[in-house]
C-alpha cells in the first residue's frame, strides 16, 4: 500500500553550542506535491534540510522515508536513496561538459571504459523529457546559473530522485528563467517526485505549492493548504508580529548635490554612457534585467572595475577612485552583491568582520586597543540588531541575514558619505528586510545617500526617491519612485535588448 | 566519524570534540612519557634548556614561514634565503687573526654591519618572490620554488671560489659566537642569550599579528583576499611586505646560526624550510591560510624539538625519526581538515 506521506521528518531537534537551532520540528511532505518550507532566515529551514542529509546530526526525533527510518550519512548516501537537494550555491566542475557533470561518479561503463555513447543519449533522453534546452557537451562554465540550476534538477532525475529539495532556487533567474523552472517543476510533480521548495517569493509559493509548511525561531509553526493560507498570514506567522507595511515611511528632505556622474563607462566595454546626480539625503534606485550590467556601475564608481571615458564629481571635485582603498577615503562604501565571495570572513570572529574596513578608528599609540573594538562592535551589535550569542564567534555561524547586517555595520563604521549597495537583501528574510529599510531610513536621515541596485521591482519602488532603469549597458531612463509604474520600468529594461 | 555522529548525548560530544582538536598533544604528551620512562634522565633543566636553545633560531624562521602560510602562500626559499645570509655574512665576521680569510684585507667589523648587509639582502629578495606572487599572479610554490634555486646557484658562486674553494667559512669572531652559546645569569639559573632573543621576537611578533593592522590585515587576505580587497586593504602591498619581512626575518636567524655553528657553507640552512613549515601545521597553522597564531607555531615548533632532541637522547635510528616525524605532521594535518572538513 502507498504511504499517505512520501518523508516524514518527525519530531527533529538539533542543538549547536548555545543556541537550539531545532526544537521538534515536524515536516511532512506528500507524493507528488510541492511542498513549501518558509521562515525567516535563520528559523532553521537549512539546518532541518541538512538534518536530512546528513550533514548535521539531528539530536532528536527520526526521519521516516517511504515509511521506513532512514538516516543518511551524508548528501551522497541521501541521492543513492532517491533523495536530492538543488544547492543554491551550485557544485559543478565547470571545466567538463554538461553530461559528465550529471553522470559524475556513476559514470555508465562499457567493459572497463566509460560509455560516452549512452552517456550523450541518456542525458539528451533526460533533457528532452523535462523541456531542457542544453546541450549536453558544452561545457557546464558555459552556462547561464539558470542553466546549469536546470542541469542540476536533470541530474536529480537521472538519479531517480523522489524527493527533491530546492533551496531559493529562484534568487539569481529572471521572470522568463523562473517560469522555465516552474514548467518543469509540473513535469516532475507528473512524474510522481515531489519538491520541497524553500524561499522568500511570496508569489512563488502561492503559484506552485500544494502545502505551506512554516517555521520560526527554529520551531514548527503551522502546516496549511495553499488554500488555506495567504501572505499576510504567512508573513504574520514568520515574523511572530504584525508587519503593517513592507517598506518603512519616512520623511524626505533632500538636501544638496554631492555626486554627479557624466557619460561613465568602462575601459573595456561593458556600459557606457551612465549620466546621474545624487543628493545629500536621497535613494537613487538602479533597475534593469540581469546582464543589465548594474552592479559593474557601482563597482567602477569604488573603483573594483577600472573607469574608461566619463567624470565622476563629487562634492564639486572631480575624482578618480582608483581602487576601493581610495574610494573608502573619499567616503564611499560598497556592500556587495555576493556576500560569500566577497564580503564575509567566514573563518574570522563576528568582531574582526565588523572592523576590518576601518581600523583607524581603534588605533591606539601605533597598535590597536581591545577594548574600543569591543565597545564599538558590541554597539553596533546592538545597533544592526544581529543575533548572535558573542562577537568572538564566527560569521559563518551566523544566519544570511545576520551576516548581511554585519556587512552593512562594517560599512557604516567607515562613516561613509555615499553608500552603494548591490542587491542588499537578497535572499533574506522578511523581518530581516524591514530592519535593513528602516536603516537605510536612519542613514538619509543623516543628510547620507544610498545607491541601491535591486532585482525586487516592488523594493525600488518602495524605498527609492529615483530610479535608474539600466538595459544591456545602457542608460535607458531616469524615473521618479512616486510617480512611476513597475511597467514603465519594465518597458525600459527591455529598450535596447 | 560514524561513532561521533550517532552519539546524542551532548556532553560526550563536546569531550570528543575537545580529544580531536587536541589528539596532537596527547601524542606528544604519550610520547614524551614514554622518552622518560626509558630514560629518566631525560627530565632534567639541563635538556630543557637546550631543548629551548636549540628551538630558539627554528622558532624565528618558523614565525617567519608562518606569516607567508597566513596569507595563503608557502615559502620554499626559507632554507636557501638561510644559506646565502649565512656564507654572506659569515664572509664578514671572520676574526683577523684567521687564517683562510675570505677577505683578507677586510677590517673586523661591528657585527651590526654584516646583519644589516644580509638583512637588506634578504629583503630584496623577498620582495623579489612577494612581487611575483602579489602582482604577476606566479603560485607561490612556483615563485618560491624559483627563488630557492636561484638563492643556491647565488650562495654557491659567492661561497665557492679561489683561493680556497668549497671549504666551511670559518674562525667566526667570538664577539658574535659568544652572544650564541653564552648563557646570561638572571638570579640562580644561566639562560641562553638565543632563549632571550627568540623570546623578544616571539613578543614582537604577537604583538605585530594581533595588535596592528598589518596583522589584521594579514589575517583578512588569508581568509577571503578578494572580501579584503574590497574593505580598502591594498591586498599586493601587503603581500610584498609579508614576504620581505619573513626574508628579514631568516636573516636574522641566518646569523645566529652562523654564530651557533660556528661556520657556515652553502648548505647551511639545508630543509629548514621543510621544518619550519612542518611546525606551523603541527603548531595549527591552516595551509589554506587565514587561520594559525603565534603561541601554536612556537608549540609546534618546540613539539618537533622534544622529538628530535628526546628521540636522539634515548638513542633512537636518526632514520626512525624521519618516520616519527612523518607521521606527526601527516596526523596534524589530518587533524586539520576533519577540523575544517565537517563544521558540527
Amino acid at each position: 500500500m502507498a504511504q499517505e506521506y512520501i518523508l516524514e521528518m518527525l519530531n527533529i531537534s538539533k542543538s549547536f553550542p548555545g543556541v537550539k537551532a531545532l526544537d521538534d520540528v515536524t515536516l511532512k511532505v506528500k507524493p507528488a506535491t510541492v511542498h513549501s518550507l518558509m521562515g525567516e532566515n535563520g528559523a532553521g529551514k537549512s539546518t532541518l534540510m541538512k538534518c536530512l542529509f546528513g550533514i548535521y546530526s539531528h539530536d532528536e526525533g527520526k526521519i521516516l522515508f517511504d515509511g521506513k527510518e532512514i538516516n543518511f550519512e551524508n548528501p551522497a548516501e541521501a541521492l543513492k536513496n532517491h533523495v536530492s537537494m538543488v544547492h543554491q550555491e551550485l557544485n559543478q566542475v565547470l571545466d567538463r561538459s554538461v553530461m559528465e557533470n550529471i553522470w559524475l561518479g556513476r559514470y555508465p561503463m562499457k567493459g572497463c571504459f566509460v560509455d560516452e555513447q549512452t552517456m550523450y543519449s541518456e542525458t539528451k533522453r533526460i533533457f528532452d523529457e523535462l523541456d531542457i534546452n542544453v546541450d549536453p557537451k558544452i561545457k557546464a562554465g558555459a552556462l547561464q546559473v539558470a542553466q546549469r540550476q536546470m542541469v542540476e534538477i536533470a541530474k536529480a532525475v537521472s538519479c531517480d530522485a523522489r524527493i527533491i529539495v530546492m533551496d531559493e532556487p529562484t534568487s539569481s533567474l529572471t521572470e522568463n528563467e523562473v517560469e522555465h523552472l516552474f514548467v518543469i517543476i509540473e513535469k516532475l510533480k507528473q512524474k510522481g517526485v515531489s519538491v520541497i521548495y524553500i524561499s522568500h517569493k511570496m508569489e512563488e509559493i502561492f503559484k506552485i505549492s500544494n502545502e505551506i509548511t512554516v517555521m520560526r525561531d527554529g520551531k514548527w509553526v503551522i502546516t496549511q493548504d495553499k488554500a488555506d493560507l495567504n501572505a499576510d498570514l504567512i508573513i504574520k506567522m514568520m515574523v511572530g508580529r504584525d508587519l503593517t507595511e513592507r517598506y518603512p515611511k519616512r520623511t524626505i528632505k533632500i538636501g544638496d548635490e554631492i555626486l554627479k556622474v557624466t557619460n561613465l563607462g568602462t575601459a573595456k566595454p561593458v556600459f557606457k554612457g551612465i549620466n546621474f546626480e545624487l543628493h545629500k539625503g536621497e535613494i537613487l534606485g538602479i533597475a534593469g534585467l540581469v546582464g543589465a550590467k548594474r552592479t559593474e556601475v557601482l563597482e567602477t564608481i569604488f573603483g573594483i572595475r577600472e573607469k574608461g571615458e566619463g567624470e565622476i564629481i563629487y562634492n564639486g571635485k572631480k575624482i578618480n577612485n582608483r581602487n576601493p582603498k581610495e574610494a573608502l577615503k573619499n567616503g564611499f562604501a560598497m556592500l556587495t552583491e555576493e556576500r560569500r565571495k566577497d564580503g564575509i570572513f567566514t573563518d574570522l570572529s563576528v568582531s574582526f568582520n565588523f572592523i576590518i574596513a576601518n581600523l583607524n578608528l581603534y588605533m591606539q599609540h601605533g597598535l590597536l586597543n581591545e577594548q574600543k573594538i569591543s565597545q564599538v562592535v558590541n554597539e553596533s551589535i546592538r545597533k544592526m540588531h544581529v543575533k548572535t550569542s558573542s562577537d568572538k564567534i564566527k560569521i559563518g555561524n551566523l544566519s544570511g541575514g545576520n551576516q548581511q547586517k554585519v556587512i552593512l555595520g562594517r560599512w557604516l563604521l567607515t562613516n561613509p558619505n555615499i553608500l552603494l549597495l548591490d542587491e542588499p537583501t537578497r535572499g533574506i528574510d522578511v523581518g530581516a528586510k524591514y530592519e535593513i529599510y528602516q536603516l537605510m531610513n536612519q542613514l538619509v536621515s543623516e543628510g547620507k545617500s544610498i545607491i541601491i541596485v535591486s532585482s525586487e521591482m516592488s523594493e525600488l519602488l518602495g524605498v527609492c526617491d529615483r530610479i535608474l532603469v539600466m538595459s544591456n549597458g545602457h542608460q535607458s531612463g531616469i524615473f521618479d519612485a512616486s510617480s512611476t509604474t513597475q511597467y514603465q520600468i519594465m518597458e525600459a529594461s527591455a529598450k535596447y535588448i | 566519524m560514524g561513532v561521533i555522529k550517532k552519539s546524542s548525548n551532548e556532553k560526550s560530544q563536546s569531550l570528543k570534540q575537545i580529544l580531536t582538536d587536541k589528539i596532537i598533544y596527547i601524542v606528544l604528551l604519550v610520547l614524551i612519557i614514554a622518552i622518560v620512562c626509558i630514560e629518566p634522565r631525560f627530565l632534567s633543566i639541563a635538556n630543557f634548556k637546550n631543548i629551548l636553545a636549540q628551538s630558539s633560531t627554528r622558532i624565528i624562521i618558523a614565525l617567519a614561514a608562518g606569516m607567508v602560510l597566513m596569507v595563503r602562500g608557502c615559502d620554499l626559499s626559507a632554507g636557501r634565503m638561510i644559506g646565502l645570509a649565512a656564507v654572506v655574512s659569515a664572509s664578514m665576521l671572520q676574526t683577523a687573526s684567521y687564517a683562510y680569510r675570505m677577505y683578507p684585507k677586510l677590517p673586523e667589523l661591528p657585527i651590526i654591519v654584516p646583519i644589516l648587509v644580509v638583512v637588506i639582502l634578504c629583503a630584496v629578495f623577498g620582495s623579489i618572490s612577494g612581487i611575483c606572487v602579489a602582482f604577476l599572479k606566479v603560485p607561490p610554490i612556483i615563485a618560491t620554488l624559483a627563488m630557492q634555486l636561484i638563492l643556491y646557484g647565488a650562495s654557491s658562486i659567492y661561497f665557492d671560489r679561489e683561493p680556497y674553494g668549497a671549504q666551511p667559512i670559518g674562525g667566526i669572531t667570538s664577539r658574535l659566537t659568544n652572544i650564541c652559546i653564552r648563557n646570561i645569569k638572571l638570579g640562580p639559573v644561566q639562560i641562553p642569550y638565543l632563549i632571550i632573543i627568540a623570546a623578544v621576537v616571539v613578543l614582537v611578533m604577537w604583538i605585530l599579528w594581533n595588535k596592528t593592522k598589518f596583522g589584521k590585515y594579514m589575517y583578512a587576505i588569508g581568509g577571503n583576499p578578494e572580501a579584503a580587497q574590497v574593505s580598502g586593504v591594498n591586498v599586493n602591498q601587503i603581500l610584498v611586505c609579508v614576504y620581505s619581512l619573513a626574508a628579514i626575518m631568516y636573516a636574522i636567524a641566518a646569523v645566529l646560526e652562523v654564530g651557533r655553528i660556528g661556520s657556515a657553507s652553502n648548505t647551511t640552512g639545508n630543509g629548514y624550510e621543510m621544518d619550519a613549515i612542518a611546525s606551523c601545521v603541527v603548531g595549527g597553522v591552516s595551509m589554506s591560510g587565514g587561520i594559525g597564531s603565534v603561541g601554536g607555531i612556537v608549540i609546534g615548533v618546540l613539539i618537533f624539538t622534544v622529538i628530535n632532541y628526546g628521540l636522539s637522547f634515548i638513542g633512537v635510528n636518526m632514520y626512525w625519526q624521519y618516520i616519527v616525524k612523518g607521521l606527526i605532521i601527516a596526523l596534524a594535518v589530518i587533524i586539520d581538515m576533519r577540523k575544517f572538513a565537517k563544521r558540527q
